[in-house]
C-alpha cells in the first residue's frame, strides 16, 4: 500500500456509482463546470432582489433608523464566514479519512471566499458600530473571536501555499481547518456565554426571530444570495486548482486546451 | 480495521480531545473573557478604587442629568439590583438613552462614583419598524391601564 499513496476510493471512483464518482478529478471538474453557472445566476438574481429589498422595501428600525440596514450584508457575511470554515473542516476530515484529493481541493477553494466574508463581516460591523455603539471596535468576545477566524483563514491559506508538496500541504491545511473549527461555536455562542458589547442573535433556529417578518425575509434572501455566490466561486476556483494540480494528466491538458479555444466541454463525444 | 476506519477514529478522537481542552481553557478563563462587569459585582467589591474597569447595564430612568457646562453628564448604570453613578465628560453615542443598555469604561473614584473615559451604547437584538414599535408601546400602556 505504501507505494500507492492515493488510496482505493479514487482508483475505484470511476467504476463506482453515485456520489463516489465525483471523487475522481475529471468527473468532479465536469460537475463543477456544470453547477457553477447555475449558482452564479441564482446568486445574481437573489442578490439583486435582496439588495432592492434591503434598500427600498425594508422599513427603517424604530431605534436605529436607517443605519440598521447594514444588517442585510453584515449578518449573511458573518454566517457565511462561519459556515465556510466548518465546510473546510468537513472536507479536511473527509480528505484525511478517505484520502480523496478532490476533498482537499474543495477546502482550498473555499478558503479565500470564507476570508472575504469574514473581512466583510468585520468591516461592516465596524461601520455599524460607530454610529450605534459609539465605537468602531471593542475587544469583546464576539469581535475578538471573529477576528481570530480571519487570522485562521489567512493562516490556512499561507500554510497551504508555503508547502510545495501538494499532499503535505493538503494534510497540514486540513489540520488547521479542523483545529480552527473549534473557534466557530465560540464565535456563535460568545454573546450567550459572556457579557459582550455585541447583542445576541436576532434570527436563530431555536427561537422565533426578534425582527419584523419582512426584515427576516429580506435577510434570508440576502443569505441565500451569499450562499449561491460562495458556492459558484468555490466551484470555479476548485476547477482551476484541479487543472493546475493535474496538469500532467491527459484529461487536464485536454480540458485546458478546450477552454483556451473556447470550445464547450460538452463536445467530448464529437471527436 | 481498515485504513480509513482507523483514520476516522484518529480524527474523531483528536477532535474530541481538542474540544475538551478548549472547553477547559474557556471555563478557566471565563472571568477574564467578559467585556464588562455588572453594578452588583461592583457593589460586591470587584472594582478597586483607581483601577480601570468597564461596567454595563441599563441607564436608570430619570437618572440622566447634565451639568451647566453642557458636557458633563451624570447617570446611573443599573442591573435592577444595584446601581453605580457614572460621571462623564463628552458626547454620548446616538443610541444612548434612559432605559437602554450602556457600557461605561473608566476608573472608580474614592467616593464610589465612576469617572468614565468612554461611554458606549448597547442595543438589543430586536428590530422592527417604528409603527410596530408604537403599536407595542400602545398595547403595553393599554395593559397597564387595565391593571390599574
Amino acid at each position: 500500500m505504501r507505494k500507492h499513496p492515493i488510496a482505493s476510493v479514487e482508483e475505484r471512483a470511476g467504476s463506482r456509482g453515485g456520489i463516489w464518482r465525483f471523487a475522481s478529478p475529471p468527473e468532479f471538474f465536469r460537475l463543477c463546470g456544470m453547477l457553477a453557472p447555475w449558482f452564479a445566476g441564482g446568486g445574481l438574481v437573489l442578490g439583486i432582489a435582496g439588495l432592492y429589498g434591503a434598500f427600498f422595501v425594508a422599513p427603517p428600525d424604530f431605534r436605529q433608523g436607517e443605519v440598521y440596514r447594514i444588517i442585510y450584508i453584515h449578518v449573511p457575511a458573518a454566517w457565511m464566514s462561519m459556515i465556510i470554515y466548518l465546510a473546510m473542516a468537513f472536507w479536511g476530515v473527509v480528505g484525511l479519512v478517505l484520502n480523496t484529493r478532490v476533498s482537499f481541493v474543495l477546502a482550498h477553494a473555499l478558503a479565500p471566499t470564507g476570508a472575504l466574508w469574514c473581512f466583510v463581516a468585520l468591516w461592516s460591523g465596524a461601520l455599524w458600530g460607530k454610529p450605534t455603539w459609539g465605537t468602531y471596535w471593542a475587544w469583546d468576545a464576539r469581535m475578538t473571536s471573529q477576528l481570530l477566524l480571519l487570522f485562521l483563514y489567512l493562516g490556512y491559506m499561507a500554510l497551504v501555499r508555503a508547502i510545495d508538496e501538494p499532499r503535505r500541504a493538503d494534510r497540514a491545511g486540513a489540520l488547521v481547518a479542523i483545529v480552527g473549527a473549534v473557534n466557530v461555536p465560540i464565535i456563535y455562542f460568545s454573546v450567550q456565554w459572556w457579557n459582550t458589547l455585541h447583542q445576541g442573535a436576532s434570527v436563530s433556529l431555536t427561537k422565533a426571530p426578534a425582527m419584523a417578518t419582512v426584515m427576516v425575509v429580506i435577510l434570508l434572501v440576502m443569505t441565500l444570495a451569499v450562499w449561491f455566490y460562495s458556492i459558484a466561486v468555490a466551484l470555479w476556483r476548485a476547477r482551476a486548482l484541479l487543472l493546475q494540480r493535474e496538469r500532467g494528466s491527459v484529461w487536464a491538458q485536454e480540458a485546458a486546451r478546450r477552454s483556451l479555444f473556447k470550445t464547450p466541454m460538452r463536445s467530448t463525444t464529437r471527436e | 480495521m481498515r485504513g480509513r476506519h482507523k483514520r476516522l477514529v484518529i480524527v474523531a478522537v483528536g477532535v474530541a480531545l481538542l474540544a475538551a481542552a478548549v472547553g477547559l481553557i474557556l471555563s478557566a478563563f471565563r472571568e477574564n473573557l467578559v467585556f464588562f462587569i455588572t453594578p452588583s459585582e461592583v457593589a460586591a467589591g470587584k472594582a478597586q478604587v483607581g483601577q480601570f474597569f468597564r461596567v454595563g447595564g441599563l441607564v436608570e430612568r430619570g437618572s440622566l442629568r447634565r451639568e451647566e457646562d453642557g458636557v458633563t453628564v451624570y447617570f446611573r448604570i443599573t442591573d435592577t439590583v444595584h446601581g453605580l453613578t457614572v460621571v462623564y465628560r463628552g458626547a454620548l453615542p446616538d443610541l444612548f438613552a434612559e432605559g437602554q443598555g450602556a457600557v461605561a469604561e473608566g476608573v472608580l473614584r474614592a467616593d464610589g462614583v465612576m469617572e468614565a473615559k468612554r461611554v458606549l451604547a448597547k442595543h438589543d437584538e430586536t428590530y422592527m419598524p417604528p409603527e410596530a414599535a408604537a403599536a407595542v408601546e400602545q398595547a403595553k400602556r393599554a395593559a397597564q391601564s387595565m391593571k390599574e
